[in-house]
């Protein structure tokens, strides 16, 4: 196999509190090559964001990263100062955020905003830029896109500012793009809309993506590799399809069973939930983090907790089956 | 936009005339202009000769009408104590007062962004504190007080400037002090309230994910934002300024529109102190009214409403 | 079930939303350094006929201009004597009982004025706020100084006339709080409520609007005493505000002017000690915005 693209090693994010150390996101590891989509699937606050922007170099000041490993194709980014990083931004590794109300500047035009990432990296004329804009702007669909480039982004609609920031986000032909919760803030329709658009973008561009969502559904239609992130955890990662069908985890079975599938989830039938708040992460973590929601909990799950599968479908549980054969009898 | 300019002028013009007529009302204040005129020892007869003389016996709004339409020809009358027109002698002395608007609201921006933006970069630092420090003493500080400090300091013990008058552009470094650091803190505290709100936004991360330098985030995409509010605010505080001249070119003796008000009000030269309470509130409506559109220009959320 | 407070429950729970304030109050370093000084100053106002040592009336043409202690002068006269030989001490004794109440009083009639204005406006909205707004717009197109000063100047200097020109000048910063806050308060839903029930406007605005706005104006009451405090310092100081022999410290300030050169003493003290008061009153409103709004904290 070639060399991933980018390679995380035990990843670690703290923050000091006045009550102790929050252990915000703990040992994640995961590599992603060339083209591939990576989706981070977790609920709010399971660390997905951060996890991403630490990627970026982009956490505040007060929190910490520790990492055995990140390599961005050949650039070690635990080592890079402020200037290497500065040119990874928004030139190879590019993001685009959840809210598209707010993440475009009011008190500039779209052209402005779309052309300055280009400027920034690359030694262009302004016409170049703008013909790049344009294009972009063609490419995710944007219709009379030379009329938008004076525009505000207060005259656009939700859909369609997302839609500049995907363009704002490839202006430089990145290699990895980062879409975190690209389609929260959308109504539905919208929704698939972008999702397709982003899928296409990736294939026909050959890049990287990481799609961080707390969406089952647009994981399943999307996302070559999952990683399920609970807790500042990653707890079961591996091939889309796999995951899917043989979910291992106990709490990766627990989300799938929280979304109605049409045919099998019978009408009137309660959805599943997962019972249980999401553990405090201040001070020392230890054991499964899920136990405390986790229906097979036991003593054993304070340990240190094994990894299991195999090394494209791994999850972390004390049970080798993740406790799949006691899921029959309770059920 | 046009709506908004036509609206807001048709406001400006509603306030104006208001004012004039306020300012005009003052003469009847005292209960008889003619008798507070002709002075303590006047006899009736002579309060009768006054009354007539400036048709004090007329009804009130006839003499406002009468006032008001003099007033936009730019004839304010005679003044009482200097028998000069009031117009000339108010436009004499404006020139001074208008410098010093100028200088102290250049001098007030100069130290209150940067300070401000500052503060807002890095809360609760050194730079934050000197700040915070600055503002809470420049809203305490009688500022007819402070200029007599720097007098005694800066003139006196230090001899580095001229205690007063108004000759060179040394006389007026004290002055804009005292009128700038008045204006100061609020523009200060406006600013690092901006800039701290802004910087939190979306679209400051945005910026750095573009790969934009520190500086270019600062100054480009949080600081336009966070500016527009200070543009108006200045201008309200130029507004103040003007009026708040009087105390610090009386401290300083810089003969200018307010030394003027200072001296016409101690001698009962009423139309020449309508004239300036007139005059005060122009550029305060001008002043606010440009600030709005200036305002409605910069952000382009009003611009194209 | 017992009455006695539950300690788990109470734990749970945690403090009351006024010993919270109690809390964040004890622990904010300028409200307290406010509160202490302007309490200070206060009980010396108060007690002025006590703790004066002299009359700060009486001249002595024998005993002029007399450097205050930490310059040469005796204990007799611990911040020595002005140009009329009056003791400098009991006139900033008495001077204190001048600023207060011009300050409170104005800032009193001023509040009264510019509370109705602004809760009227953001209650009713509409015509009521439009006329509103435009008051206070031609308010502040009023240069302040200019035209306290030649009120002031044509119905004369008394105390009562300062104290009126000014509360009837600094209305303005009231009414533009209390209507915005009162237009928000009145969105909420027990606003809504209480009219859906049938309660009648008085009563809304009394039980429901009022309490929730109280803070706001306590804060803003703070803050326009200090104005009308310095507003008055400076109308004495231009000789058209309190009138001689009236101990004001604007007036002390003005008086020693003229001996400035000689004895920077006579201006020094007067002006520190007003900046003290004003920045204690102002430390004490910051302080006071900051403890009831935790929220609104920069």
């Amino acid at each position: 196999m070639t060399t991933p693209l980018l390679s995380v090693k035990n990843l670690n994010l703290t923050i000091p509190t006045g009550s102790g150390t929050l252990h915000a996101v703990r040992g994640i590891d995961f590599d992603l090559h060339r083209g591939e989509t990576l989706s981070i699937v977790g609920e709010s606050g399971s660390g997905k964001s951060l996890t991403s922007l630490a990627l970026m170099g982009l956490l505040g000041k007060s929190i910490a990263r520790q990492a055995d490993e990140m390599n961005f194709d050949g650039v070690d980014l635990l080592a890079a100062n402020r200037r290497v990083m500065r040119d990874l931004r928004g030139n190879r590794i590019a993001m685009i955020f959840q809210e598209p109300m707010t993440s475009l500047n009011p008190a500039y035009t779209i052209g402005d905003q779309l052309t300055e990432t280009l400027l920034l990296h690359r030694k262009v004329s302004k016409a170049v830029a703008r013909a790049r804009a344009i294009e972009l702007l063609e490419k995710v669909g944007i219709t009379a896109a030379e009329s938008r480039l004076s525009q505000y982004p207060h005259q656009l609609s939700g859909g369609l500012r997302q839609r500049v920031m995907i363009a704002l986000a490839l202006m430089c032909e990145p290699d990895l793009l980062i879409a975190d919760e690209p389609t929260t803030a959308l109504d539905v329709t919208i929704q698939a809309q972008i999702l397709r658009l982003l899928v296409d973008l990736t294939r026909e561009m050959n890049m990287a993506m990481i799609l961080i969502t707390h969406d089952l559904g647009v994981v399943a239609r999307v996302a070559d590799k999952v990683a399920v992130m609970y807790a500042g955890e990653l707890v079961e990662t591996g091939p889309a399809q796999e995951v899917f069908a043989t979910p291992s985890h106990p709490y990766t079975r627990g989300l799938l069973r929280c979304i109605p599938q049409p045919g099998k989830t019978e009408r009137g039938a309660p959805l599943g939930t997962i019972p249980g708040v999401v553990p405090s992460l201040i001070g020392e973590v230890s054991g499964c983090v899920f136990r405390t929601r986790c229906p097979h909990a036991q003593v054993a799950c304070r340990a240190e907790i094994p990894q299991h599968g195999t090394a494209s479908h791994g999850f972390r549980c004390v049970y080798d089956d993740g406790a799949l054969s006691e899921e029959g009898e309770l059920a | 936009m046009l709506t908004f300019i036509l609206k807001r002028l048709g406001l400006a013009l509603l306030v104006a005339i208001t004012v004039s007529f306020i300012s005009f009302s003052l003469l009847f204040l005292s209960g008889d202009p003619a008798a507070a005129l002709a002075g303590e020892t006047a006899s009736g007869e002579d309060i009768e000769a006054i009354r007539r003389l400036y048709g004090f016996d007329r009804p009130m709004l006839v003499q406002y009408g009468e006032w008001l339409f003099s007033a936009l020809r730019g004839d304010f009358g005679e003044s009482y104590y200097f028998k000069l027109p009031v117009a000339s002698l108010i436009a004499d002395r404006l020139q001074v007062t208008m410098l010093l608007g100028l200088c102290g609201i250049l001098f007030a921006l100069l130290t209150a962004v940067p300070l401000g933006v500052a503060a807002a970069i890095r809360p609760n630092s050194l730079i934050d504190r000197l700040a915070l420090f600055l503002s809470v003493a420049g809203q305490a500080m009688p500022s007819f007080w402070f200029g007599l400090i720097l007098i005694v300091v800066l003139a006196i013990q230090l001899g580095w400037l001229p205690p007063s008058g108004a000759s060179t552009w040394r006389h007026f470094i004290m002055p804009t002090i005292v009128l700038g650091y008045y204006a100061m803190p609020a523009i200060m505290r406006l600013t690092r309230a901006g800039m701290l709100d802004v910087l939190e936004s979306d679209f400051i991360r945005t910026a750095r994910a573009k790969g934009a330098g520190e500086t270019r985030v600062l100054f480009k995409h949080a600081l336009r934002n966070a500016i527009i509010p200070v543009v108006s605010l200045a201008a309200v505080q130029m507004g103040f300024m003007l009026g708040g001249s009087i105390v610090v070119e009386s401290v300083f003796a810089l003969h200018g529109a307010g030394f003027l008000a200072w001296e016409s009000i101690a001698r009962n030269d009423l139309p020449t102190v309508q004239a300036l309470i007139l005059v005060f509130s122009m550029f305060y409506i001008i002043f606010t009214f440009l600030a709005d559109v200036l305002n409605a220009w910069l952000d382009p959320r009003m611009r194209s409403a | 079930m017992s009455n006695a407070p539950d300690p788990l429950l109470q734990e749970i729970q945690g403090p009351s939303p006024r010993q919270m304030l109690k809390i964040r109050a004890l622990g904010h370093k300028g409200l307290l350094f406010g509160m202490a000084v302007v309490g200070l100053l206060v009980l010396i106002a108060i007690l002025a006929p006590v703790l004066a040592p002299h009359d700060p009336y009486a001249q002595s043409l024998m005993n002029r201009m007399v450097p205050p202690v930490f310059m040469g002068g005796t204990w007799e006269h611990p911040l020595g004597t002005d140009h009329l030989g009056r003791d400098y001490l009991s006139r900033l004794i008495y001077g204190a009982r001048v600023s207060l109440l011009i300050g409170a009083v104005a800032a009193l009639i001023s509040g009264v004025i510019g509370t109705a204005m602004g809760v009227a406006a953001g209650y009713f909205g509409g015509k009521v706020d439009a006329v509103v707004t435009f008051l206070i717009n031609v308010r502040l197109a009023m240069p302040v100084v200019l035209v306290a000063l030649a009120v002031v100047a044509i119905l004369g200097g008394s105390l009562t006339v300062v104290i009126c020109v000014l509360g009837f000048l600094l209305w303005d910063r009231f009414a533009v709080v209390m209507r915005a806050s009162t237009l928000q308060v009145s969105r909420r839903d027990y606003v809504a409520a209480a009219q859906v029930i049938g309660a009648s406007t008085p009563r809304i605005v009394l039980t429901e609007i009022m309490p929730n706005i109280f803070n706001n104006l306590i804060v803003v009451i703070t803050l326009e005493m200090a104005h009308a405090i310095l507003l008055e310092a400076a109308l004495s100081f231009l000789g058209l505000g309190v009138q001689p022999p009236t101990p004001s410290w604007g007036l002390m300030v003005s008086e020693g002017k003229n001996m400035m050169l000689f004895e920077p003493w006579l201006v020094l003290i007067p002006g520190a000690v007003l900046f003290v008061l004003v920045l204690a009153i102002n430390l004490m409103g910051d302080g006071l915005r900051d403890v009831t709004s935790p929220e609104g904290r920069s």
